[in-house]
C-alpha cells in the first residue's frame, strides 16, 4: 500500500505543478513508512520538503499555501501527532472557506498513519477519526488497501476542500493489484465489496479485510461495504443496502465510545426502524488504551474470527451479543 | 480625496490605493479607524449587537503603516483585534460594521462577526480568533508566493501574547529555515488578554525572540506611523528581494480593555492617560502640522465622522444574514446541505 500512496502523490504532482508534499522525513528519507519513495529525486526539494518536528508550523503553513494557490499534501507521521496541530485543521482549515464567503478555497490534504497492529504502544496506535468527524468543512477518507489508498489519495488531492486521508499503518506492507487508470471515486461514496442478502456489514480501514473474511466464513449471506469516506458518509448506499437486507453490522477499530459507527447506527435506526429485523450491531474495540503486548493488541482490533462469532450469535438470537470483554470480565 | 467623495463610494481596493496618495490619506484613515471603533462600542452600548468585540483604539498607526507599506496583492494574516487593520487594508466601514452587526452587507455576509473579517481583494485572509494561529499560515502564504515565482509577501500581524504560544515559534522557525518572504509584525500593547506582559513574558523587547531564528528584527515606537512604516517597508523590501523573513515589534497600547466586557481595572493608575498623551493620531497630526501639510483638522474630522455615521446607518439598514447563507459555503463546490440521501 505504501507504494500505491507514493504513486498516487507522484501522479498528481506530475499532473499539477501546484501539488507539493511536506512532512517529517518525507524527502531525503522518503518517508518513515516509505510512502514518498522516489519523490524528492523526481520533483526536487522545492516541492518535496522535509519539515522540522513542528506539526502546528507545517500544517499551518500548508493551510496558508493552500489558500494562496498551492495544493499541499501534508504527512502526519502518526495521527497522534495531529493533536498538537489540531487547531490548524479543525478550527482554521475547516472554516476558511466558510469564513471567506467561499472566496478562499483550501485544497489541502492531510495524510496520517493510523491504527493498531504493529506494537507501537498506546500513543502510536489509535485511529482517532473521532477527533475529526464532527467538523463541518472537512472531509475524511480512510484507506483499506493499496487500491483504495491510491484512488482516495488522488481524489483527495483533486478536491478543493481540506481532506484527511487516514492510512492504516498495518496495511502499508500489504500488496494488492489494481488498475491505476480506473475512474477516481467521488469522496463520499462507499464501495460495495461483496454482495449478500441477510446482513449489511459496514467496515472501514483495516476492518474491511477482516469483515470480508468474516463474511466468507459466516453461515449467513453477508454484504460488505467499505465506507471509504467517513465525512461525508454515503447515506444513500448504506440506507439502500439496509433497506434490502434488514440488518446492519458496523465494524470499527476505534474504542466503542464516540466511535464512528454510533452516528450511522443512530441514523439507520431513526430512518429504517420499521424495516430493521434486528437491532444494529456495533463491533468495536473496548474503551481502553491500545495495549502493547502482541496477543492483547491482536484481540483489541476486531478480528475476522471475532466478527464471525458476533455475527453468528446476533443472527441466531436476534439480540446484540455481549462483546468479548464483557463476557470475559 | 479629503472630504470629497464619500469613502463608501470606493471599492476596498481603491481605498487601499488611496493610502499611497500621501500623509493626509493615512491620517484620515487613522481617524476613520478611531471613529469606527468608537462607533462599534456605541452600537454595543445601545444593545444593537450581540456577542463580543475587541477594539483597537490607540493602535491605529501600526495598522495604517502595514497597509501603506504593502501591496494589495500581498497577503495579511491577522487576529481577532482586526477592525483597524481591515479598514486600513481597505475594507469599507459599512462592510466592517455590517459584519459586526451580523448583516448581509458585512464582509462575510454576517456569518463571521467581529472576530472574522476577510477580503481577498486586498489580501486579507480570514482573521483568526485563536492566538498565534495566523503566524504559520502567513509562512505558508509566503511559501506559495515563493514557489509560484511571484514577488508577493505575506505579513503576519499578532499581539505580544502570541509570542508565548507554540505557533509563533514554529512559524518563525519555518519561515527562517525556508527563507520565506514573510514579515512578522508584533503589536506589543502590553497586555495578553487581561494579563500584563511582565506576568507572562520574561523579556521586554520581543524582537529578541526573533534572534533565535536568525531573523533581522527591530523594535519601534508603535505610536509613530512613519517609524513603523519605515521598519515594515525595510522588512517588506527584504522579503520581496529574496532576503527572507523579518520581525518588527511595534510598541503600542490599546485604550480599551481586552474585549467588550473588560473594564481593564487591572491597569495601573495613570497608565492609560500617559499613553493617551502619545496618541498616534495626535502625534501624526503634529508632524503634519510641522511639515505644513495639515489643513483644517476639525473639518476633516467632521467629514470622516459623517461618513462613518452614514456607513453605520447603511449597515443597520441591511437585513440579517439568511438561513440559506449559513449552508452556502461550508464546503467548496456547493456541497453544503446538512442531510441528504
Amino acid at each position: 500500500m505504501n507504494q500505491a500512496i507514493a504513486k498516487a502523490i507522484a501522479d498528481e504532482m506530475e499532473a499539477d505543478a501546484s501539488v507539493i508534499l511536506m512532512g517529517e522525513d518525507v524527502a531525503v528519507a522518503e518517508g518513515p513508512f516509505k510512502t514518498s519513495e522516489g519523490l524528492l529525486q523526481r520533483f526536487g526539494p522545492e516541492r518535496v520538503r522535509d519539515t522540522p518536528i513542528s506539526e502546528t508550523g507545517f500544517l499551518g503553513a500548508a493551510l496558508g499555501a493552500a489558500m494562496c494557490g498551492l495544493r499541499p499534501v501534508v504527512e502526519i507521521m502518526f495521527i497522534e501527532f495531529l493533536g498538537v496541530a489540531l487547531d490548524q485543521l479543525v478550527t482554521e482549515a475547516a472554516m476558511m472557506h466558510y469564513l471567506s464567503g467561499g472566496r478562499y478555497r483550501v485544497p489541502l490534504v492531510v495524510r496520517a498513519s493510523v491504527g493498531a497492529g504493529l506494537g507501537f504502544g498506546c500513543q502510536h496506535s489509535q485511529t482517532l477519526e473521532r477527533w475529526l468527524v464532527g467538523t463541518p468543512g472537512l472531509k475524511v477518507a480512510v484507506a483499506s488497501g493499496a487500491r483504495s489508498a491510491y484512488a482516495l489519495t488522488r481524489a483527495a488531492i483533486r478536491d478543493d476542500n481540506p481532506v484527511v486521508v487516514l492510512e492504516p499503518r498495518a496495511l502499508y506492507g500489504e500488496r494488492e493489484d489494481f488498475e491505476p487508470d480506473d475512474p477516481l471515486p467521488e469522496l463520499g461514496s462507499a464501495e460495495v465489496r461483496s454482495e449478500g442478502e441477510d446482513v449489511t456489514i459496514v467496515a472501514l480501514g483495516q476492518t474491511v479485510n477482516a469483515a470480508l473474511r468474516a463474511a466468507e466464513a459466516a453461515s449467513c449471506s453477508a454484504q460488505v461495504i467499505d465506507l471509504r469516506t467517513l465525512v461525508p458518509w454515503d447515506r444513500a448506499t448504506v440506507l439502500e443496502a439496509v433497506r434490502r437486507t434488514g440488518r446492519l453490522a458496523l465494524v470499527e477499530e476505534n474504542q466503542r465510545s464516540g466511535g464512528w459507527g454510533a452516528d450511522i447506527a443512530a441514523e439507520v435506526s431513526e430512518r429504517l426502524f420499521g424495516v430493521l429485523r434486528a437491532p444494529v450491531l456495533r463491533i468495536t474495540a473496548p474503551d481502553v488504551p491500545v495495549p502493547f503486548g502482541a496477543e492483547l493488541e491482536q484481540r483489541f482490533v476486531p478480528s475476522a474470527a471475532y466478527i464471525a462469532d458476533q455475527l453468528g450469535a446476533w443472527m441466531q438470537t436476534g439480540q446484540v451479543p455481549a462483546p468479548w470483554w464483557a463476557v470475559s470480565a | 480625496m479629503v472630504g470629497g467623495v464619500g469613502v463608501s463610494a470606493l471599492s476596498a481596493l481603491e481605498r487601499r490605493q488611496q493610502l499611497a496618495s500621501g500623509p493626509l490619506a493615512r491620517f484620515e484613515r487613522m481617524l476613520e479607524i478611531r471613529l469606527v471603533e468608537d462607533r462599534v462600542q456605541e452600537l454595543f452600548a445601545q444593545g444593537l449587537v450581540h456577542g463580543t468585540t475587541h477594539t483597537s483604539q490607540g493602535q491605529e498607526a501600526v495598522a495604517v503603516a502595514i497597509a501603506a507599506a504593502t501591496r494589495p496583492g500581498d497577503v495579511v494574516a491577522c487576529t481577532y483585534r482586526g477592525h483597524g487593520l481591515a479598514l486600513a487594508l481597505g475594507v469599507r466601514p459599512e462592510a466592517l460594521l455590517g459584519e459586526i452587526l451580523g448583516r448581509q452587507i458585512g464582509c462575510m455576509g454576517g456569518l463571521g462577526g467581529s472576530m472574522h473579517l476577510s477580503d481577498p481583494d486586498v489580501g486579507l485572509l480570514p482573521t483568526m480568533a485563536i492566538v498565534g494561529a495566523g503566524i504559520p499560515v502567513a509562512a505558508g502564504a509566503g511559501l506559495a508566493a515563493k514557489l509560484r515565482g511571484a514577488d508577493g509577501v505575506a505579513v503576519a500581524v499578532f499581539g505580544d501574547g502570541a509570542t508565548n504560544i507554540g505557533a509563533f515559534h514554529e512559524g518563525l522557525n519555518l519561515a527562517a529555515i525556508w527563507r520565506l518572504p514573510v514579515v512578522f509584525v508584533c503589536e506589543n500593547n502590553l497586555y495578553g488578554e487581561y494579563s500584563r506582559i511582565q506576568l507572562t513574558t520574561p523579556v521586554t523587547d520581543l524582537s529578541v525572540r526573533a534572534q533565535s531564528y536568525a531573523m533581522p528584527a527591530e523594535s519601534v515606537d508603535g505610536q509613530l506611523l512613519d517609524e513603523v512604516g519605515a521598519a515594515v517597508e525595510r522588512a517588506v523590501r527584504r522579503a520581496r528581494s529574496g532576503g527572507g523573513p523579518s520581525f518588527v515589534e511595534a510598541k503600542t497600547y490599546r485604550y480599551a480593555g481586552h474585549s467588550r466586557s473588560d473594564k481593564a481595572a487591572y491597569r495601573p493608575a495613570g497608565e492609560l492617560e500617559a499613553w493617551r498623551a502619545r496618541d498616534p493620531i495626535a502625534l501624526y497630526a503634529e508632524q503634519m502640522r510641522v511639515d505644513g501639510v495639515l489643513g483644517d483638522v476639525e473639518a476633516l474630522r467632521a467629514g470622516v465622522r459623517a461618513r462613518v455615521e452614514e456607513s453605520a446607518l447603511t449597515a443597520l439598514a441591511s437585513p440579517p444574514a439568511s438561513p440559506e447563507q449559513m449552508f452556502a459555503h461550508v464546503l467548496a463546490s456547493g456541497a453544503g446541505t446538512p442531510v441528504e440521501g
